[in-house]
């Protein structure tokens, strides 16, 4: 029986459960936390890559998305900090508050951690792991359950480090916060980054991860975001870089009793990319915008997947999602939302939009409402098409050049859904990389 | 050599033969007015000139100042000096007027080798056009045409011409869909731009029009050819008699 189920083992489980069998005396926590990566292992080991036949991970099949696994990412090297300087460089104008992992791993010599704003605290998760936190004790791995979710498993068997923020209560932190995530070297590697942030009740705070890996990175990071009672919270996660790597990326997000909370996914690097955000209301009259904008060429593909759990009433969620794919690239969007049945005056709306540039693209678009209240408003929409044509050539008949206004066009498209970010900077940032994304194509 | 030379111009849409064999002429500096009832070809005239995909050229050919169009892109076009003001202007969403503007009018400068417009100049440049057609500047903070009544579409084009100072414009129906005050501020926004160098082809089903951008010819549309040509009064003529005459010769 045993010989079974390794025979129908891929190559990239074999090669992982390897590597934790290695790495678990060395991987940071105490005996709890040992116990989590256990458990998680086991569950993994049973359970194998997310592929096809798990409901959830229909479109994205790891088993033969990931033909190998690379070997876990070692300590960041000298030549590779004296690389990671300018790493952020694209979010410069944004006057951020820069936080430098290389590989998943803290490097503090390359954070700006000088005076840091009242109420705000930020430590590497290793250490965290290794030395103990109130915060791990009060949240790790149960703001959102995850429900047994593979990925999510093996980023808690293989956690290194990351980021652990606090804001504490009361606390407005001006400066945003920016996670710069990247790559040591040209020899991939595999990442399992973990990061906890936690903001306190009334608190306001704008979190902003820019993950820039490079050839072919195998990524796993997984956040977890307490959002607290009445505080207000922008995150956005940007997942850029080149080559082809893999980024599985999963966030669990609670949102507490009047808060607001506004998630922006904004993808353009990456073979295989998954998005998935399983975000819960926890306290009623709260507000959440989640959004997202996904540029795709080539033979990228990219999965946002939402769960949006309204577990209580009154709260309203907006969920505004825009892929543009060229060449033979594949996006896929499955949303779902669920209404437990206490949580009445819920509104929620889903809208997801495939702009197809290439007839060999392919937009794959899976919404599901679960409601068991009655008295809401629920609805998602989801278009997918071409240029309108008729609209290209008013613009030509204008003058303007088909490639350019085509650019026009598409960056109208997604800019409906970046419109949606309140910060201004980060806003003109990601408009200029939209603008060189479609330069690029010309 | 006329600026606009049509001939024997065979057009079908959609497999369906819109125009049969048209010749049109058009000099320097006039302005001819192009009437005939409604489905005659008008607009398909209109738009095989701008070059719509759709509209296909079985036979015969268009030549502006010699050159014939028929072998350009619709941008490349326009940079020659053709504009045509949409009969239906259309709405463009998350476009701003003025991106929209200052990247058509930048795009012709540079395929005329010129050098593109500074900010400043820019705005100084729309804000007058806009003032002359008393076109709000907020509106055009707006996406194209979006949230723009009818009226202010076909102003919104005739802004659009002003600004790109064509050869050879053609105007499809532009009058539709104006009040009257509108109207004489559109009219005087096309007589402004009249000029010995530049000519106008300006569709329309109403006399009235024509009171105010006094036309040197007009000619009549029908089944797909021109069927008359004559001085403005054939303009009042038709007003009297409708068209029954000459569908019956098209025919
Ligand atoms: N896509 C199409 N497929 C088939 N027939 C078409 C198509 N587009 C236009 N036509 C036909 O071509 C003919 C000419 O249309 P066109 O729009 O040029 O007329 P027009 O003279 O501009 O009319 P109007 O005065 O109503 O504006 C009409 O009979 C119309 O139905
Ligand atoms: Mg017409």
């Amino acid at each position: 029986m045993n010989a079974n189920v390794l025979s129908a083992k891929t190559e990239a489980e074999l090669t992982l459960a390897k590597a934790y069998a290695s790495a678990k005396p060395n991987l940071p926590g105490d005996r709890k936390i040992q116990a989590l990566r256990e458990a998680a292992f086991r569950h993994f080991d049973a359970q194998g890559l997310p592929h096809r036949r798990i409901e959830e991970w229909k479109y994205t099949d790891l088993r033969t998305l990931m033909h190998d696994a690379k070997p876990l990412a070692g300590a960041p090297s000298a030549a590779s900090r004296a690389q990671a300087k300018n790493a952020g460089q694209l979010l410069a104008a944004m006057d951020a508050r820069r936080i430098v992992f290389i590989d998943g791993a803290f490097v503090p010599e390359l954070s700006d951690l000088s005076g840091l704003e009242k109420g705000l605290t930020i430590r590497s998760m290793h250490d965290a792991l290794a030395g103990g936190d109130a915060l791990i004790t009060a949240h790790f791995g149960k703001v959102v359950p995850s429900d047994g979710d593979g990925a999510i498993a093996l980023n808690t068997a293989l956690m290194t480090d990351g980021a652990l923020v606090r804001v504490a209560a009361g606390s407005t932190v001006e400066r945003p916060v920016l996670l710069v995530f990247t790559a040591s070297g040209d020899k991939p590697a595999s990442v399992f980054s973990r990061s906890l942030v936690v903001i306190e009740q009334d608190a306001r705070a704008m979190l902003v991860e820019s993950h820039e890996y490079k050839n072919a990175y195998q990524v796993n990071a997984v956040l977890e975001l307490v959002v607290g009672n009445e505080a207000h919270v922008d995150h956005v996660k940007i997942f850029g870089g080149v080559g082809d790597a893999v980024h599985i990326s999963s966030m669990m997000a609670s949102i507490g009793t009047r808060a607001r909370f506004n998630d922006f996914s904004f993808i353009t690097g990456g073979a295989v990319v998954r998005n998935q955000i399983f975000m819960r209301f926890d306290g009623e009259g709260a507000l959440a915008g989640i959004r997202g904008a996904s540029l795709l060429k080539g033979k990228q593909h990219a999965d946002n997947t939402l769960v949006l759990d309204h577990k209580v009433g009154g709260c309203q969620s907006r969920e505004v999602f825009k892929t543009v794919l060229d060449d033979e690239s594949r996006g896929v969007f499955q949303g779902k939302i669920i209404v437990r049945p206490d949580a009445q005056k819920t509104d929620a709306k889903m809208m997801t939009q495939a702009l197809l540039l290439s007839e060999d693209a392919e937009a794959d678009n899976k919404p599901e409402l679960e409601i068991f209240a009655d008295d809401v408003q629920c609805g998602h929409g989801a278009t997918t098409g071409a240029l309108d044509e008729d609209l290209k050539f008013y613009l030509m008949a204008r003058g303007i050049p088909e490639k350019e206004a085509e650019a026009l066009l598409v960056q109208a498209f997604v800019g409906e859904a970046i419109e949606g970010i309140e910060h201004a900077g980060l806003r003109d940032a990601l408009l200029g990389q939209v603008a060189s994304w479609l330069s690029a194509r010309v | 050599m006329p600026m606009l030379e049509i001939k024997n111009l065979h057009v079908t849409v959609d497999g369906k033969q819109i125009l049969n064999g048209l010749d049109l002429v058009v000099n320097k500096g006039e302005v001819h007015a192009i009437m005939g009832p409604n489905g005659s070809g008008k607009s398909t005239l209109a738009y095989v000139m701008a070059g719509k995909d759709g509209y296909q050229p079985t036979q015969g050919e268009i030549r502006l100042d010699g050159e014939n169009l028929l072998d350009l892109q619709p941008d490349e076009r326009a940079a020659k000096g053709l504009f045509l003001a949409f009969q239906y202007p259309l709405e463009i969403p998350g476009v701003a007027t003025m991106t929209f503007l200052r990247t058509a009018l930048n795009a012709q400068r540079k395929k005329r080798g010129l050098v593109e417009l500074s900010t400043p100049e820019f705005l100084k440049t729309v804000r007058a056009a806009a003032a002359h057609l008393e076109i709000d500047t907020d509106m055009l903070r707006r996406g194209v045409n979006v949230g723009f009544s009818g009226g202010e579409k076909k102003r919104n084009e005739i802004l659009q011409m002003a600004l790109l100072e064509p050869r050879l414009a053609v105007l499809d129906e532009t009058d539709s869909g104006l009040d009257i005050d509108a109207l004489k501020i559109v009219s005087e926004g096309v007589n402004r731009l009249r000029s010995p160098d530049r000519s106008f082809v300006v569709i329309t089903h109403y006399q009235r029009l024509l009171n105010h951008i006094v036309p040197d010819v007009v000619q009549v549309l029908s089944r797909g050819r021109i069927v008359k040509t004559g001085g403005k009064e054939l303009a009042l003529e038709l007003e009297a008699t409708g068209y029954a005459q000459y569908q019956d010769e098209a025919a």
